[in-house]
């Protein structure tokens, strides 16, 4: 009886809260369009919801899809997947201090993240300090992943295999802007926890930066004790393009221990470049990134762990359609194209002198239909080749992937 | 409502036909891996975690990889299950005769070249003579496994009786404790046939398993529980279950199929290929006897080998053995899969024993020894017959 009255209860404050919605009382952030925001301000240039006056919005979107891949005759079948549901929450504490948090469940809850949650002070345009668990500006992606934002169902295999995205750190730094006409210069700098040597000792055998995700301490403690570093300037012309470039390096050994020297200190040093540009009359997007990452691996080690990688990706979106779609005012249906390329292990073999394979490239031709900017619905058919590290015929995989993403 | 209809007939359309959008598979004949025809749903299974553990379990520090190694994977030596690179080739030394290894307490019998960080690899000793093993092909192995010792035996002729220059001996090897022994085994004074490995010093595919886990990843089992770095016997990093799936899915890894048997230069080269005295050495069937898994029992196959050790001359005499067999004894290699060689070795040939020989030709012209016959027979045949006799090695 108390069970049944329990019940009636919850649901009858569940009907009490129901009816105490109002929507006008929740005011959505409109997306910046002034063409002058940078890929570092992707964090914050989300569609947050927030309730009448309060200071804090919050904000999220979801990923899921369907796929039929096969390798070389042989597939999954029909795999159903719930990539991502992620939730922000964005507090103005003050007119010049404020907060966001981004909080992913991945694959289900098969992984749970703090992508980001840092606090921003402002002290001048050119002059702000963010701290806490930043997202290492290497490369755009990283910064600039949003699934809604992007009309390919995968991610670029070069910012999530190569490059560790999304990666994110422990730190602080500084970043500031300054705007000159229809330009804008940014730079951003961050001291953070860093790599571990698991880059080179993981279970896919190969110089695998993402492996350092795993982990978890590094949100509180460093493996090393000395700081990654990293800077990134961009620079934008709001008719033209946005040029990135970034660095990130730092000591990935545990060179030491208790006092006692157990290796010589050995790094980690990415570089790369990111270009975004929108072709005036055909309104064609177009967006790349490309990294080079050179690790300082023992010689006495294997040479399956490469001491120099490579690759990035090139995506154009070419809008073929605006206008009505089954009551979507604003759809637009666009194609786009993908080409990525990472080469995991750049080098000779000391044995024979011959060239060092282990590389991936693929295209991914796509239509994608966005019933509003903030949903995209996507449907990619995706070609990749790959090669063992000794350069054997290449393994094939292709398939169709359909799914949506949309920030809610 | 038409266009509704139109999306929802797209998307039925996506879902049929999305097989047909991907890769097709390789032709059987094209591949060197895959079980053997007629196993049973619970033997394909353990197959398939032989295949997992073979293939994709990549050792790190954490899960006992050296600390010194030569390699992190089974699968980085036979990538496919075909032949090796020189970038996993072996190194061996310490050991120049039936006495045993001298350098057992530097490291030997095996270098580790590889040591994982803050770790220094092995040096072959300056006195060891050595000798380079380039990794050999998996496949068709339990049929090799199930050939009986008594047809081993009277492939044999130690004193050249039948008088056509070539002996051919088998490797007596003393047996590790955990071996068990298969059945018809011939023993000679304690000792037994060896039929894996260059040398054919390993008695089975156990033994060969094992010893790689320990010697190549430095990985230690209940078998070989010593770990080549310390010398120290320390806990098993490998399961005796994992062991034996990979023992499993050695076993039964498919036989090469060979390709273009009814082209008219295949079909001259094989009649070359006896011509010129190639099947003394490389006999070209051999029947297994009985087996635990019933695909292997009472069959005939074709691996081109006669599974015992010859004189190769003096070129391919590194100095260095293993088990009975002399410095320049090998053990003659199975031929099946030559053709698919290049598809595991990164696109070129590394043949003979460690690699030296860069096209089937060169390899032929390096045989010395019980071989020279052979070789002198070859050179003296056209340049079409030469071609025709490489055209039917390539199909094999």
């Amino acid at each position: 009886m108390r069970k049944i009255f329990f019940v009636l209860l919850c649901l009858l404050i569940a009907k009490t809260t129901t009816a105490q919605i109002d929507n006008t009382l929740f005011r959505r952030k409109p997306l910046d369009s002034t063409g002058m925001l940078l890929n570092m301000d992707a964090v914050y240039n989300r569609p947050f919801l927030s309730v009448g006056k309060l200071p804090v919005a919050l904000g999220g979107y979801v990923e899921a899809n369907y796929q039929h891949l096969g390798t070389d005759g042989i597939t999954e079948g029909h795999q159903f997947q719930m990539r991502r549901f992620t939730l922000f929450v964005a507090s103005s504490i003050s007119r010049k201090i404020k907060f966001l948090s981004e909080i992913e469940f991945e694959d289900g809850t098969k992984e749970i993240n703090i992508e980001f949650a840092a606090l921003d002070i402002e002290f001048h345009p050119l002059f702000n300090v963010r701290g806490g668990v930043i997202m290492n500006p290497i490369g755009a992606f990283n910064q600039n992943h949003d699934g809604p934002k992007w009309e390919f169902v995968d991610r670029p295999v070069s910012a999530t295999q190569m490059l560790p995205a999304t990666w994110s750190n422990v730190g602080f730094g500084i970043y500031g802007k300054q705007f000159q006409k229809d330009w804008v210069l940014a730079y951003e700098a961050y001291l953070t926890n860093g790599f571990n040597d698991k880059i080179i000792d993981n279970s896919e055998g190969k110089t695998f930066l993402p492996a350092a995700k795993e982990n978890r301490e590094r949100f509180e403690e460093s493996f090393n004790g000395v700081p990654l570093v990293t800077a990134k300037g961009a620079i934008r012309h709001k008719r033209i393009a946005e040029v990135g470039l970034s660095y990130m390096g730092g000591v990935y050994n545990k060179f030491q221990d208790d006092g006692l020297e157990l290796d010589k200190r050995r790094r980690v040093d990415v570089f790369a470049v990111d270009v975004n540009s929108t072709l005036p009359r055909l309104r064609t997007f177009i967006n790349a990134e490309w990294a080079w990452v050179y690790v300082d691996v023992p010689a006495t080690y294997t040479q399956q762990y490469a001491s120099r990688q490579r690759g990035g990706f090139a995506d154009i979106v070419q809008p073929l359609y605006t206008g009505n779609i089954f009551g979507f005012n604003k759809s637009v249906i666009n194609a786009a194209f993908r080409f990525e390329y990472v080469d995991y292990n750049v080098g000779r073999f000391n044995e024979t002198g011959d060239n060092i394979s282990d590389h991936y490239y693929a295209i991914v031709p796509a239509i994608s239909w966005r019933p509003s900017p903030q949903t995209v619905l996507r449907f990619n058919y995706r070609y990749s080749w790959k090669s063992d590290l000794l350069g054997n015929p290449l393994s094939k995989t292709a398939g169709i992937q359909v799914g949506f993403s949309s920030y809610f | 409502m038409k266009r509704f209809i139109n999306i929802i007939l797209l998307i039925f359309s996506v879902f049929i036909s999305c097989g047909k959008l991907e890769p097709k598979a390789p032709l059987d004949e094209d591949i060197l891996d895959g079980p053997v025809e007629g196993l049973s749903d619970e033997q394909r299974a353990m197959f398939l975690k032989g295949d997992i553990a073979f293939n994709n379990d990549v050792f790190t520090k954490e899960t006992g990889l050296g600390p010194l190694f030569v390699s992190t994977s089974c699968g980085s030596c036979h990538a496919g299950d075909g032949k090796g690179h020189p970038f996993t080739t072996l190194t061996r030394f310490g050991q120049i005769n039936e006495q045993g290894n001298l350098f057992l307490h530097a490291g030997g019998p095996q270098l580790q070249n590889r040591a994982i960080p803050s770790h220094q690899p092995e040096t072959i000793p300056a006195a060891a003579t050595f000798s380079k093993f380039t990794p050999p092909a998996n496949t068709g192995l339990g049929f090799l496994d199930a050939v009986s010792d008594a047809d081993i035996l009277a492939m044999a002729d130690p004193n050249d009786g039948d008088g056509d220059g070539i002996s051919g001996v088998t490797n007596w090897v003393s047996l590790k404790n955990y071996i068990t022994l298969r059945e018809g085994s011939i023993d000679n004074a304690g000792k037994y046939i060896g039929r894996f490995g260059k040398k054919g010093a390993a008695y089975n595919l156990l033994q060969q398993t094992a010893g790689a886990y320990n010697q190549d990843m430095g990985i230690v089992s209940t078998y070989e529980p010593y770990d080549t770095y310390s010398g120290e016997e320390i806990d098993p990093e490998v399961s005796n279950q994992t062991v034996q799936h990979v023992v499993f899915y050695l076993k039964t890894l498919k036989a090469p199929v060979p390709r273009n048997t009814g082209d008219a230069n295949t079909i001259a080269g094989k009649g070359l290929f006896t011509q010129i005295n190639c099947n003394k050495c490389h006999v070209a069937e051999l029947k297994t006897s009985a087996s635990s898994i019933a695909a292997l029992s009472y069959q005939t196959f074709a691996p081109y080998t006669d599974l015992l050790l010859h004189d190769m001359g003096n070129a391919l005499d590194d100095g260095y053995t293993e088990g009975s067999a002399k410095t320049y004894e090998w053990k003659t290699p199975p031929l099946w899969g030559l053709g698919l060689a290049k598809i595991s070795q990164g696109g070129s040939y590394y043949l003979l024993h460690d690699g030296r020989a860069r096209s089937i030709e060169e390899a032929i012209l390096l045989h010395g020894g019980e071989g020279a016959h052979a070789r002198d027979k070859y050179k003296a045949l056209s340049k079409e017959e030469k071609q025709q006799l490489i055209i039917f090695l390539e199909s094999l």
